[in-house]
């Protein structure tokens, strides 16, 4: 890991920390246990046990359809388990109804793949959306915010980017602008759902230095979905793989790439990380 | 690699009888399925309305969308249809010599029939297609997502207002139709086939009601009903990627025309029921 925030603690447990999850612990604050969702005749989640480290850069990787973006929604409560606990700050969250998962929700910002900017709204409009929606604020506060988070997240400086709608947006544009509306109401954890896909690799790496800046501006814990290995091991604190609707291992890059799980192996060696990591096992 | 895309415990296997009774059953349960699911939407849609906060500007911006976009097209059919059915009219009454009914026949038959259901079908092509197609795009490309992430209601956000605002839209559409395919009439009956003015309003004033503009108001409120949640219910359930936003827009006019002339036929019954023609 090339991050000074490397200094993640060694943890190799697939089924991560110790504690009792029903309690708000001050390392772990997302645990997940047991998890299980079936659609249809797809068993994706088999019994997930995750923990989420607070602060950190946590980041699940795992190839296509193998339930990643399930278990994002299952985070945030967008889907409900079959079976199985989520706890968000030692609060289950699995038995929540609408408005408390609405209260619950204020903790999370969510960055999706494509942004899921609003068509039918300017960049100011997409930003300040959730300030619109939750509180009674002036225009001008909103406006501070909006410029603000711009200024911070590199977009202040593009012409004409305020009243630009999401298709006059490059793919870059549109993740930060999909970041800012993720953070403009100061959430504690923010979740990135394949963040670097359809980007050309410099525009990849833009989007990890964005990642990793937020984390250390904003003191967020980050879950980032991704199947990209090289972004990875460039911001991840905390790997976990999800394999088999299971999560396989979890732990540092170190950990992580030093595993022998033949389903970690040829991930990791297919898409050329190890030969970039020496500590990677042979 | 395992995958995760294990198959579940198999279906029990059914016996002959059991199997034929399902196959026959299948159907019925498609139709009730379809009329329970978009009963449901409706429902969610509605007790939704009264929930705060409550978005005038989205409504607005509906109203505008169903009823001011739909305005051209609304009076061009208008027109025309008016016009054709005077044409249509005065041939028939011409093999008893009784143009001068024209007035009435074509009042009677717009109040009632072709300015609601006309307009419905207008509404479903234009109004629900975009409708279809606006919701599917947000589906495929996480606009609803994002919005239950902000802790909205998407069924709030998005369904409550397209609904409310067609409700509220096809009377007033409803209304320039009539108004419109009168003056079709009029303009062809009296410019093209000499039909005498007078004997032209005084039929017509004759003949109609304002009970005949209330049923065709009452009729086009309830097609603004079945159109919108056929349109919204295809478009918010879209799964997949361009192509099924396509079907669903397709399936969405489909579905809202083939629903107005359905309840077309029962409402006609009922009113008719209740307020008999004059005789």
């Amino acid at each position: 890991m090339n991050s000074p925030r490397a200094s993640a603690p060694a943890l190799a447990a697939p089924s991560g920390g110790q504690g009792d999850p029903t309690k708000r612990d001050e390392r772990w604050q997302i645990r997940v246990r047991g998890l299980q969702k079936t659609f249809g005749p797809q068993h994706v989640l088999r019994g997930i046990d995750l923990d989420i480290e607070r602060g950190r850069t946590n980041i699940v990787i795992g190839g296509s359809g193998q339930g990643k973006s399930v278990l994002m929604k299952h985070l945030m409560g967008l889907l409900k388990p079959d079976a199985g606990q989520i706890w968000v700050d030692g609060e289950d969250i699995v038995p929540l109804g609408t408005q408390q998962m609405g209260r619950l929700r204020r903790k999370f910002g969510m960055v999706f793949q494509y942004a899921a900017l609003f068509d039918s709204m300017n960049v100011v409009e997409n930003i300040a959306f959730p300030l619109i929606e939750r509180y009674h604020l002036s225009t001008d506060e909103i406006m501070t915010r909006v410029r603000d988070l711009l200024k911070r997240l590199d977009l202040a400086g593009v012409t004409g980017i305020e009243e630009k709608f999401p298709p006059q947006l490059s793919g870059g544009q549109r993740k930060r602008v999909g970041l800012a509306r993720a953070l403009i109401d100061r959430p504690e954890i923010l979740l990135y759902d394949e963040p670097t896909t359809g980007l050309d690799p410099v525009a990849a790496k833009n989007v990890d230095e964005m990642i990793t800046r937020t984390a250390d501006d904003f003191g967020v814990t980050s879950v980032v979905i991704s199947h990209d290995m090289a972004s990875t091991f460039r911001i991840g604190d905390r790997i976990s793989m999800l394999a088999g609707g299971k999560i396989i291992v979890s732990g540092t890059s170190e950990e992580v790439l030093a595993s022998r799980l033949p389903e970690l192996r040829e991930f990791v060696e297919t898409s050329g990380v190890a030969a970039a990591h020496p500590g990677a096992h042979p | 690699m395992s995958t995760a895309s294990v198959e579940g415990p198999s279906e029990p296997q059914l016996g002959v009888g059991a199997a034929l009774i399902d196959a026959a059953l299948t159907p019925v349960r498609g139709i009730f399925s379809y009329i329970g699911d978009h009963a449901l939407l409706l429902g969610l849609a509605l007790a939704a309305l009264f929930r705060k906060p409550f978005r005038l500007r989205l409504f607005l911006e509906q109203m505008e969308f169903v009823g001011v976009g739909s305005l051209t097209i609304i009076v061009l059919v208008g027109f025309f249809s008016g016009a054709v059915s005077a044409q249509q009219a005065i041939a028939a009454l011409r093999i008893f010599n009784q143009e001068r009914f024209v007035g009435a026949t074509v009042g009677l038959s717009l109040a009632q029939e072709l300015a609601p259901v006309f307009t419905a079908l207008m509404i479903a092509a234009r109004a629900g297609s975009g409708m279809a197609t606006e919701l599917g795009s947000m589906r495929i490309t996480e606009q609803i997502d994002a919005l239950t992430t902000f802790a909205v209601d998407p069924v709030q956000y998005l369904i409550t207002p397209r609904v409310v605002a067609t409700v509220l839209m096809m009377p007033i559409m409803t209304m320039v139709f009539n108004i419109v395919g009168l003056f079709g009439a009029y303009l062809y009956a009296i410019f093209l086939e000499h039909i005498d003015l007078g004997q032209f309003i005084e039929q017509f004033t004759y003949w109609t009601d304002p009970k005949d503009y209330i049923i065709g108001a009452v009729k086009s409120a309830v097609f603004g009903v079945t159109l919108s949640v056929a349109a919204c219910f295809q478009g918010f359930n879209v799964r997949g990627g361009a192509k099924e936003v396509g079907l669903a827009t397709t399936q969405a006019v489909v579905a809202g025309s083939v629903s107005v002339l359905v309840s077309d036929y029962f409402l006609i019954d009922i009113f008719h029921i209740l307020w008999p023609y004059k005789s």
